[in-house]
């Protein structure tokens, strides 16, 4: 909301907004405000809102159901529905194996999975990270071995966000053993419900079943899901993880979070007596979260342009995501914080969700990775 | 928006053809060991090239550009280093004359800055006011026709090459600006040379006598104008800097691909390599605050814009900061030596850190507007 938009955005702006004040489920919105985990079902409720709308799918083409919105809009409505306290659209269908699919899929697999994703029919999950491969994701071991018509797939994914709830897991599996480990990974499509597949909670330091193991014996997938070709799986999981990093800068998130933060200073009793807003060390604080933030929106324009105009994520994508989480987590702290003696008693949203964020500058490839790719795709090392 | 246009791209263009074949770090050396400071050539050059008139009015000789123009123009002038008064003279001074002249007034003094012919300064900040818009102890009174000026000012840009000073000063109705001719009787103005190679002068105005069509617009009503024009100086200055800083990431990048010990290039060493990410980061966060600067200076409330631009100049400091020190350790020996242009940029960047307030005093012009009083949303 720092950048001044023309006209026709800020009208489309006023648009989304009404929309999501008449649409939002009061319930579902101070649910998503005090930070309290979602089930299934209401995660879904406001997927279907979305999609009655037509506005599910923000970057996809419109060819494909999508908006075709320009960089500004998808900018605008991410901003309102965040502000607003709509949950998260989750990104493993739409935003992750989607753009898979249309660049890389073939025509039925884009017939067979792309409607029921925006439909939200059906919840998709990441199967990339494994124990023994995380930031160094091309050492990845999990085997899928083709035996006529399917591939058997053998191994273990981890870290696999709300994987509880999905009925399909994108994975990367190693097809061959040959050359270069990332020549050997081709990506495979798998039914949650196929005979085989065990899914284990992993609980985080809030407490929360967030995140899962995913262990696969002796499962049989149809060769039909293996996409685009046998081996070349790397450039497409590649692919895929710019546009997570693009989506990940949450900036409406965090200028709900800064909002929220605001308020809670005036209620709080600073150090010296009077309000922590008041405070001038904590201020200064609040001052450079909210410069940072500003940073951020600008920089969060500035990228989805760029990526509009190559029509795929760029290493830019790399310093969204590291400004983008450190901003998140730096905000969460601050709540934490603000709150003093009350935000030691469990559980607590703010102090929870300080715990929760630190995951925020290890997924989607850890800060020290994105630092990697700046290094060598920006700045030529 | 935060986009430049076709226009401004090509601007942008032509001026760096013009910065990199005609003000070579060598040549720079030069001008900034002459009497003066800067050199006529290349201030004729520049207003050859249009870069005096671009944001000037178009009623008086110039192009009508607005401060993403001056964003392209100083973009290019940090990437150079630039030791001409174009801040001083085109984006403060014609900035301030544009906004407060008299019809006047404006005809006489822009067509000539667009030009190239005649030099502007803004005389402002007053010794021991650090960086307060409003410690303001200049007097000027009523005198038959005219006015008398008393006072000192310090930090005043390129003072000494200035035909004409603009002094701010108290009236009987307020804050007033006044047009003092260099040389003028009962002023006294000391140049002196910054850390960057940049001339500042200190003024003493000792019952400094000018005619009544000195005073520059309306009697009593400058405060606004003053402030704008410093935020305006924010804002170019913050392009500046990320100029100077694109040129340190890339000298740094060149020097760590090409330095070799242990047998290798010391690029190849990781903890060089983030280090260069992270004042990439920095220098791409300055960008963004410097590109928001100039597209909300003009359409934003006073509250808004004093916001925006003191965090960009928040942000722009810091980046600034990080960025020269870095780019000096990455040198190693050669980075805190004269000999090159490294520490140049680093000296430069250290001065837009300190000018027009530094950072603790525009993080509490933005804490003040972080609860009530003033919206953010």
């Amino acid at each position: 909301m720092e950048l001044g938009f023309s006209a026709e955005d800020e009208a489309f702006r006023g648009e989304v907004r009404e929309f999501v004040r008449a649409r939002l489920p009061l319930a579902l919105r101070n649910k998503v405000v005090a930070g309290e985990p979602l089930a299934k079902a209401e995660y879904l409720a406001w997927h279907r809102i979305l999609f009655e709308r037509g506005w599910i799918a923000p970057n996809w083409p419109t060819a494909f159901g999508g908006c075709e919105w320009s960089a500004v809009r998808q900018h605008i409505f991410d901003e309102e529905c965040a502000l607003a306290g709509a949950p998260g659209i989750l990104p493993f269908g739409i935003r992750m194996v989607a753009p898979v699919l249309m660049k890389f899929g073939n025509a039925a697999q884009q017939q067979r999975f792309l409607p029921r994703i925006l439909s939200g029919e059906d919840w998709w999950c990441q199967g990339y990270s494994e124990p023994g491969a995380g930031s160094d994701l091309a050492s990845l071991k999990m085997r899928a071995e083709r035996r006529g018509g399917h591939y058997i797939v053998n191994g273990q994914k981890t870290w696999t966000t709300l994987a509880q709830y999905a009925d399909w897991i994108f994975c990367l599996v190693r097809t061959s053993n040959e050359g270069r480990q990332q020549e050997g990974i081709s990506f495979l499509l798998v039914d949650m419900r196929t005979r085989g597949i065990s899914v284990r909670p992993i609980i985080m330091l809030d407490g929360g079943h967030e995140i899962n193991e995913v262990w696969f014996e002796d499962v049989e997938v149809p060769a039909d899901n293996l996409v685009g070709e046998e081996n070349k799986g790397w450039t497409y999981a590649k692919y895929l993880l710019g546009h997570e990093r693009t989506g990940n800068a949450g900036v409406g998130y965090c200028r709900r979070w800064l909002t929220e933060l605001k308020a809670l200073a005036q209620r709080e009793r600073g150090n010296d007596g009077r309000a922590l807003a008041q405070d001038p060390r904590f201020r200064d604080r609040m001052a450079r979260l909210e410069i940072d933030l500003m940073a951020l929106e600008v920089m969060n324009v500035r990228v989805l342009m760029l990526e509009q105009q190559r029509h795929a994520p760029g290493p830019e994508a790399s310093m969204l995501k590291i400004m983008g989480s450190e901003l998140q987590q730096a905000l969460t702290e601050e709540t934490m914080r603000a709150a003093g003696h009350g935000a030691m008693r469990y559980p607590q949203a703010g102090t929870g969700h300080y715990f929760n964020f630190r995951k925020a500058s290890i997924y989607a490839g850890s800060n020290e990775i994105q630092r990697n790719i700046i290094a060598r795709h920006i700045l030529g090392f | 928006m935060i986009t430049l246009t076709d226009e401004q791209q090509q601007f942008r263009d032509s001026l760096q053809r013009l910065l990199r074949t005609d003000y070579s770090f060598e040549r720079r050396r030069g001008i900034a060991a002459s009497a003066s400071g800067w050199s006529e050539a290349t201030w004729g050059a520049l207003a050859e090239l249009g870069v005096l008139a671009l944001p000037l009015p178009e009623a008086h000789g110039g192009f009508g550009g607005g401060a993403m123009d001056v964003l392209v123009v100083m973009e290019e002038c940090g990437r150079a280093l630039l030791l001409e008064p174009y801040l001083a003279t085109v984006v403060m001074g014609a900035g301030l004359i544009a906004r407060t002249g008299t019809e006047a007034q404006r005809a006489a003094l822009l067509p000539a800055v667009a030009a190239g012919e005649r030099r502007l300064a803004l005389a402002h900040y007053e010794p021991g006011g650090r960086y307060a818009l409003d410690a303001l102890a200049t007097e000027a009174r009523l005198a038959g026709e005219g006015w008398v000026i008393s006072g000192e000012k310090a930090h005043v840009l390129h003072g000494a090459t200035a035909d004409q000073l603009i002094v701010s000063a108290r009236t009987p109705r307020g804050v007033s600006l006044f047009l003092v001719e260099r040389g003028a009787p009962g002023l006294e103005v000391h140049d002196h040379p910054q850390y960057d190679a940049q001339r500042a002068v200190t003024i003493r105005l000792a019952d400094v006598r000018v005619g009544a069509g000195a005073l520059l617009g309306e009697e009593g009503t400058a405060t606004a104008a003053i402030e704008y024009t410093i935020d305006a100086a924010i804002a170019a200055v913050c392009a500046e800097a990320v100029g100077a800083m694109s040129a340190l990431l890339e000298a740094t990048g060149q020097y760590l691909k090409t330095r070799k010990q242990f047998g290798v290039p010391i690029g190849s060493f990781q903890v060089l390599q983030h280090r260069m990410a992270d004042m990439l980061l920095e220098t791409e966060k300055a960008r963004s605050m410097a590109l928001l600067a100039a597209s909300r200076l003009a359409d934003a409330t006073r509250d808004e814009r004093r916001r925006i631009v003191s965090a960009a100049k928040v942000k722009v400091s810091e980046a600034a900061r990080f960025v020269g020190q870095q780019a000096v350790q990455l040198h190693g020996g050669i980075g805190v030596t004269d000999e090159f242009a490294v520490g140049h940029y680093f000296k430069r960047l250290t001065m837009i850190e300190l000018a027009f307030g530094d950072v603790d005093y525009h993080l509490g012009e933005v804490g003040k507007r972080l609860f009530g009083g003033t919206s953010t949303r």
